[in-house]
């Protein structure tokens, strides 16, 4: 069981935890990846709601699938089909899905501290999915997972997360959640889009990815999102895939057993040249399949909890 | 009516008392103060023994959101408010809908205040017509119709040039510009300190350096204009700072701070997100804290205001980004002080005086109350050693999102005399 | 606190090994050889007393059978109230269409278990036949299941507990029954 009753973020779980959820993750493995019947009775009868107030693809598809291979009953919701774009409150928004009994929220949001705010308006378990520049602990655990395949550990490992790190979730829960399990974190980025206190998090920040490339095992980067270039924190793509994005060239210089990861979805061309994107190295797709096996081991193990 | 209160500790270190006295209160004023006074018939007795009786509180920031956000306070309610809290005399801020920027919006609030008749207040203008920072409000006129100080309260006045112009035009009036510094090309999107909390709560920060550049701004502007400036919520030690230095110039600069600046800091914010802690300026540092506590105890802090800021339920329980900024604090800013900071012993008595009554009453241009005969009988009775426990129900404001929620306090005022009548009796607003 | 006690010793290294082999025979007469079965061990004890019963099949055949994990956790239907802290991955690395399963448990009680293994096995494919080859049946049977093979029948009450040892899980191979000392622990 794990020591909390809802995935929020990274930081509240503990190095048990994270094992564990590892672990069942692995456990579904040959379910998912061996078998024709890829699913399992674990959560038949459960509910659960994916209340998606920010629009995703990936991420509520990781989801619904990781439900349905746990027999669980789920409903999507959110963007033009929730009722908080018109201006009801979250409160009424939760504690109406709530009367109707549901068993689980998976929630992505705007807006940080979400998930927490729902866990005050429901008995239901809250699972994170990503809540604006806060946390995306579910992505954390597929990344640790994808990382542990490889290494076979996480302990020692030197990672380095590179991009947008100011507006990053997923450098949000990744960070504390690669310290807590014994690895050490480097953190690249222009200082435009460097976090404002790194000691949060217990590591490094550097804006030069040259100097640091060569002694990394993971070089993760981020997605750089530039709706506008006006006012932004970089002058262009161009000069962005310059100074920080991963070429060819970089990626020679990369230690031999070094893997490269990326949450999803890419900019080719930006943070990650194509042929990078596609190489040996490269453990993308690895993290897209390792996403639903963690995804389905939070749920398992969450609510396994309740009484 | 005459009261005499008998036997209580008088402070006023405007006129050197510090000790047991009888204070005699006819009609509006007061008539006698002395170490007896034997009750004359007709003359109703409150018993002050173990009490302090000092000059009526002044908070010279609160906002009572009327006309516009009567859902939030109303200047009925928040005078309740004020009276509870122990206050004679508040001053309200213009963002009210409409902005109070004409001579009428002053006189609408100084007479609804009047019929309430259980505070005085006195009507802050805007600075510039619908504080949009474009072009001056009517503030002679507004002066005319008694208003205390000017302020666009709510927003920095973005243009340095609309600043001048403001403190340029205010300088030809006895009147204070009170700035609230917040340089928006810093501030935007800003919604809790920028450091170690914004990271770890994953939000925009509202960075330090984005109130003092326009502290400094707003100095160099009195410096020039010779406008007295009064600058808002100051929440940074460089900002104190900065007005320190000012003040050692001799130029006519001073500032307040608020109990929540002095008592919480970022570090309070944990993931709970809880909204009645997201303020403007935010909540800063811990260090921060200490440099204002220092202030204010050693001179350099000119008065202790609220910032009372009400905001309806559903404007608060929402997520924080999108939540109203501000607490309310008139209820809780004398138990704070006491709590924290008098019965600490960091803080005197004469001193806790100066800055919940002296030194506002002196910014706002009021007539100042002594106690002493032929002063206005503005008077607060204060129990030191009562407890109170802060919750919804303690307050009479109509919004109940105080910051310090939970909080055990011990210090209360238990009457106030506002113009020789009874607006708190024994804890009960009148 | 009650006080477990061991009430009885109910077999021996010696007698687990002549039942392991007995059922082996039983198994190879009941399939006519051992060509077309595999062992597939519940886990955690089925697994090595189904590695005991295919070493004597290879003893006496010359074939050894294929032999299977199977991890029932996510199949249980009492997973709210019984979470296992530590998962072991089911391991079927051979087809399942068309073989005879041999399912192997160390105790047979409520059936409940044998259900869960039975809807698990359904999602590896289509066995040609499923049997059930357990070391203690004990009764108390809540399901309509029965065991094909059975080392021991052991009556026992619900508040008794038969402990099934196995190496080289456990440092013995033993069929014990613990109790509850009442005289010491008082009525529950």
């Amino acid at each position: 069981m794990l020591s909390v009753k809802h995935l929020i973020d990274t930081t509240s779980l503990t190095a048990d935890d994270i094992t564990q959820i590892l672990d069942t993750a692995k456990s579904f493995d040959p379910i998912v990846n061996g078998r024709n019947i890829k699913k399992v009775p674990a959560l038949r009868g459960r509910t659960i709601v994916n209340l998606f107030l920010e629009p995703s693809t990936r991420t509520l598809k990781s989801f619904e699938l990781a439900e349905k291979r746990l027999s669980a009953d789920s409903i999507s919701m959110g963007g033009a089909t929730s009722s908080v774009v018109k201006g009801e409150s979250l409160a009424d928004t939760i504690q109406t899905i709530d009367a109707m009994k549901v068993d689980m929220f998976v929630v992505r949001a705007r807006l940080a501290g979400t998930p927490q705010v729902i866990t005050q308006n429901t008995d239901a378990i809250v699972i994170n999915g990503g809540d604006g520049k806060h946390q995306h602990p579910t992505q954390a655990m597929l990344d640790l997972y994808t990382i542990r395949e490889h290494f076979g550990h996480l302990d020692g490992l030197k990672v380095a997360i590179v991009g947008d790190l100011a507006h990053s979730r997923v450098c949000g829960s990744l960070a504390p959640a690669l310290k807590t399990m014994g690895a050490d974190v480097t953190l690249v980025a222009p200082p435009t889009f460097q976090v404002g206190d790194p000691s949060w998090f217990g590591c490094n920040q550097t804006n030069h990815l040259d100097d640091v490339i060569e002694d990394m095992d993971v070089i993760y980067m981020l997605r750089v999102q530039l709706e506008r270039m006006e006012g932004a924190a970089i002058p262009s793509r161009r000069e962005y895939n310059r100074l920080y994005g991963l070429s060819l060239e970089r990626e020679a210089r990369m230690k031999d057993n070094a893997i490269i990861c990326h949450p999803g979805p890419m900019n080719r061309g930006m943070e990650i040249d194509a042929e990078v994107a596609d190489c040996a190295r490269s453990r993308i797709l690895n993290q897209v399949n390792a996403g639903v096996l963690t995804r389905m081991a939070e749920m398992y193990l969450l609510m396994g909890g309740e009484e | 009516m005459a009261y005499l209160i008998k036997g209580a500790h008088v402070v006023d270190p405007q006129v050197g008392l510090d000790g047991i006295r009888d204070v005699l209160v006819e009609d509006k004023q007061i008539v006698e103060v002395a170490e007896a006074i034997e009750a004359a018939e007709g003359v109703e007795v409150i018993d002050g023994a173990g009490k302090y009786l000092v000059p009526g509180l002044v908070d010279m920031h609160v906002h009572f959101r009327d006309p516009g956000f009567e859902y939030k306070e109303t200047i009925a309610s928040g005078s309740r408010a004020a009276a509870h809290g122990g206050f004679t005399d508040v001053a309200t801020m213009p963002n009210t809908d409409p902005v109070t920027d004409t001579g009428a919006e002053i006189r609408y609030q100084i007479d609804t205040a009047r019929r309430a008749g259980l505070v005085h207040v006195r009507p802050m203008g805007a600075l510039t017509r619908g504080e949009k920072g474009e072009s001056l409000a009517e503030i002679g006129d507004m002066v005319m119709e008694g208003a205390s100080a000017f302020s666009d309260d709510g927003h920095g006045v973005q243009s340095a040039g609309m600043m001048k112009t403001c403190m340029a035009y205010v300088s030809q009036f006895d009147r204070v510009v009170c700035a609230h510094c917040e340089d928006e090309s810093l501030t935007k999107n800003g919604v809790i300190n920028s450091g170690r909390a914004a990271t770890r709560l994953g939000m925009f920060g509202w960075p330090a350096l984005g109130e003092e550049i326009e502290i400094w701004r707003d100095i160099e502007l009195a410096r020039i204009t010779g406008c007295a400036l009064h600058i808002c919520h100051i929440s940074t030690a460089k900002g104190l700072e900065m007005v320190k230095a000012a003040k050692a110039e001799g130029l006519p600069v001073t500032c307040e701070v608020t109990p929540h600046h002095l008592f919480l800091c970022d570090e309070d914010i944990d993931d709970t997100y809880n909204t009645n802690l997201k303020m403007n300026p935010p909540l800063r540092k811990a260090s921060d804290a200490a440099a204002l506590v220092e202030g204010i105890i050693d001179g350099s802090i000119d008065c202790v205001v609220t910032d009372h800021a009400p905001h309806a339920k559903h404007e608060k329980d929402c997520e924080w980004e999108i939540a109203f900024f501000g607490t309310i604090g008139l209820e809780t800013s004398l138990p704070l002080m006491i709590t924290n900071l008098v019965d600490t012993g960091k803080m005197s008595w004469d001193r806790l005086v100066e800055v919940m009554a002296v030194n506002p009453r002196r910014l706002l241009r009021c007539n100042p109350v002594k106690i002493e005969a032929g002063s206005q009988a503005d008077l607060t009775l204060i129990d030191p050693k009562r407890e109170i426990d802060v919750t919804e129900d303690y307050f009479e404001s109509k919004s109940k999102n105080s910051a310090f929620l939970g909080q055990h306090l011990t210090g209360v005022a238990t009457d106030v005399l506002m113009a020789g009548k009874r607006t708190l009796i024994d804890g009960v607003v009148a | 606190m009650d006080q477990a006690i061991l009430k009885a010793v109910i077999m021996d290294e010696q007698a687990m090994d002549r039942a392991i082999t007995r059922i082996a025979h039983e198994i190879i007469e009941h399939n006519e050889g051992a060509d077309s079965i595999a062992l597939v061990g519940i886990l955690r004890r089925g697994v090595p007393l189904a590695e005991r019963l295919a070493d004597k099949i290879e003893a006496i055949e010359g074939v050894r059978p294929k032999i299977g994990k199977l991890d029932i956790s996510f199949y249980r239907d009492d997973f709210s109230s019984h979470i296992a802290p530590v998962l072991h991955a089911t391991e079927i690395m051979f087809p399942i269409d068309g073989v005879d399963i041999v399912l192997v448990d160390d105790v047979l009680y409520t059936g409940r278990t044998i259900r869960a293994a039975l809807d698990a096995l359904m999602d590896y494919g289509r066995a040609k036949s499923v049997q059930l080859a357990v070391m203690v049946d004990r009764g108390h049977r809540e399901l309509p299941i029965r065991a094909d093979y059975v080392g021991k029948n052991v009556p026992s009450s619900h508040d008794e507990d038969v402990r099934v040892s196995v190496t080289p899980l456990d440092e013995k191979n033993s069929v014990e029954i613990w109790g509850i000392d009442k005289s010491l622990g008082g009525a529950k």
